[in-house]
């Protein structure tokens, strides 16, 4: 088994009308043994940008405090926060930068700009950017993700409908992957707010 | 094999291992006290390769006196936590630590709680947890009889069950174990539960066993 499929892992972010949604997962295991299932996977950055780790569980904590350090000091430095962009290709940079020995996570950057557009984008583990119109997926489920990501997404949906297509793209998903699951989370985020649940799902 | 495993209960959390020092097939000892007091309301319990358990958990103990010294106010236990992930994950592309570890604390605000860290340095606050192979049979016997807030009674009676069912079920079972606690009154051991005890000195000490030979002899 891979190192990336030691702990278990689905994420998703899909682009809707001015809104973007990014959701995951809850499941914390050690291969098939299930150590918690309220893991936290997906993590803000800024009011408008936020970012989703799958794979080694160390890994997504290491990268998510270097990457909370770099935006940080990011903010000191310049006064304003990073713009979707730019962050995407500073996680890249972080991941490249352990191109021989690297961090197995693979990160889903989702973000609006200040004009209200939308951004998402995924990386891989040393840190190839992928550009993405439409949805990205990650984790030990993305292989289901992508089908019902494919059958279910629509452009342009307002913020509920994307919850629910997201929502239902992400539990239809975990279903079919015995390592993760066992709960989710889904973020909408529109220009003037953050709409945060939990899902329930199958907890078997 | 070794085993460890920790719960939180009303008011205080517990951390049970076991206190077998093995190498290869021989067990060297059954006292050896794997849980750690880092101050005075923190408990860390470790398993793992026994030298990297050693100096590692007194490194940790060290540096979190260290802190307290300095300046003057004690880490809390999520601080103490994460400080520990840290260090763990530093040096996990250099020279890892081969352990794992459950923190408990009890902090005035935050009241008890519980951390599963293991040597890959994956943290994360549960209620209860388990390691090595005795957490094949404890994670579903806590699932089962686990509850929220319970009573220092209680938890000790799951304790217990936990303790029999590892002693009964695990071909490699250890046969000790050692129970602490820590709650508002602080970090404290609070049982042992034992099947053996060590030898005290070498077995010409012990008194001579009678042979059935010189039995004979005598009558």
């Amino acid at each position: 088994m891979s190192i990336t499929s030691y702990n278990g892992s689905a994420l998703i972010a899909m682009v809707g009308k001015n809104c973007f949604a990014i959701a995951s997962d809850r499941r914390l295991g050690v291969n098939f043994q299930t150590i918690a299932c309220d893991f936290q996977r997906i993590f803000k950055i800024h009011d408008k940008l936020y970012i989703g780790l799958s794979g080694l569980a160390t890994d997504v904590q290491t990268m998510h405090q270097r990457l909370q350090f770099r935006h940080k000091l990011y903010q000191l430095r310049e006064e304003r926060n990073m713009r979707p962009e730019t962050f995407a290709s500073l996680v890249s940079a972080i991941l490249y930068e352990k191109r021989f020995g690297p961090y197995f996570c693979e990160p889903i950057i989702a973000g609006l700009n200040d004009d209200g557009t939308p951004f998402i984008c995924t990386t891989d583990l040393i840190g190839a950017k992928q550009l993405a119109k439409d949805f990205v997926v990650s984790g030990t489920a993305s292989e289901s993700l992508y089908g019902a990501c494919e059958s279910m997404y629509k452009p342009d949906l307002g913020p509920d409908e994307l919850f629910e297509v997201i929502s239902q793209a992400l539990l239809a998903s975990v279903d079919r992957d015995c390592i993760s699951g066992w709960g989710g989370i889904v973020h909408v985020v529109t220009p003037d707010q953050v709409i945060t649940k939990t899902l329930k799902g199958r907890m078997d | 094999m070794e085993c460890i495993f920790g719960l939180v209960g009303d008011g205080f959390a517990l951390v049970v291992t076991d206190t077998s020092q093995v190498q290869s097939i021989v067990v060297q000892k059954t006292n050896e006290d794997k849980i750690m007091i880092l101050d005075s309301h923190k408990l860390l319990g470790v398993t793992g390769e026994s030298g990297d358990r050693v100096q590692f958990s007194e490194y940790i103990q060290k540096n979190i006196l260290l802190y307290q010294y300095r300046n003057g106010i004690p880490l809390s236990t999520s601080a103490a936590a994460n400080f520990t992930r840290g260090e763990l994950a530093t040096a996990l592309r250099k020279n890892p630590y081969e352990v794992n570890m459950m923190i408990a604390g009890w902090d005035k605000d935050q009241g008890p709680s519980l951390y599963y860290l293991d040597y890959i340095s994956t943290l994360h606050k549960v209620e209860k947890g388990g390691m090595g192979y005795g957490a094949y049979f404890l994670l579903s016997l806590m699932d089962r009889y686990y509850e929220k807030n319970m009573s220092l009674e209680k938890a000790l009676e799951l304790v217990d069950m936990c303790i029999e069912e590892v002693r009964s079920r695990l071909v490699v079972s250890p046969p000790n174990f050692i129970i602490k606690i820590v709650d508002k009154d602080g970090a404290r051991e609070l049982a042992w539960r034992r099947t053996v005890e060590d030898k005290q000195g070498p077995p010409s000490a012990a008194a001579p066993i009678a042979s059935p030979m010189a039995e004979d002899v005598s009558v």
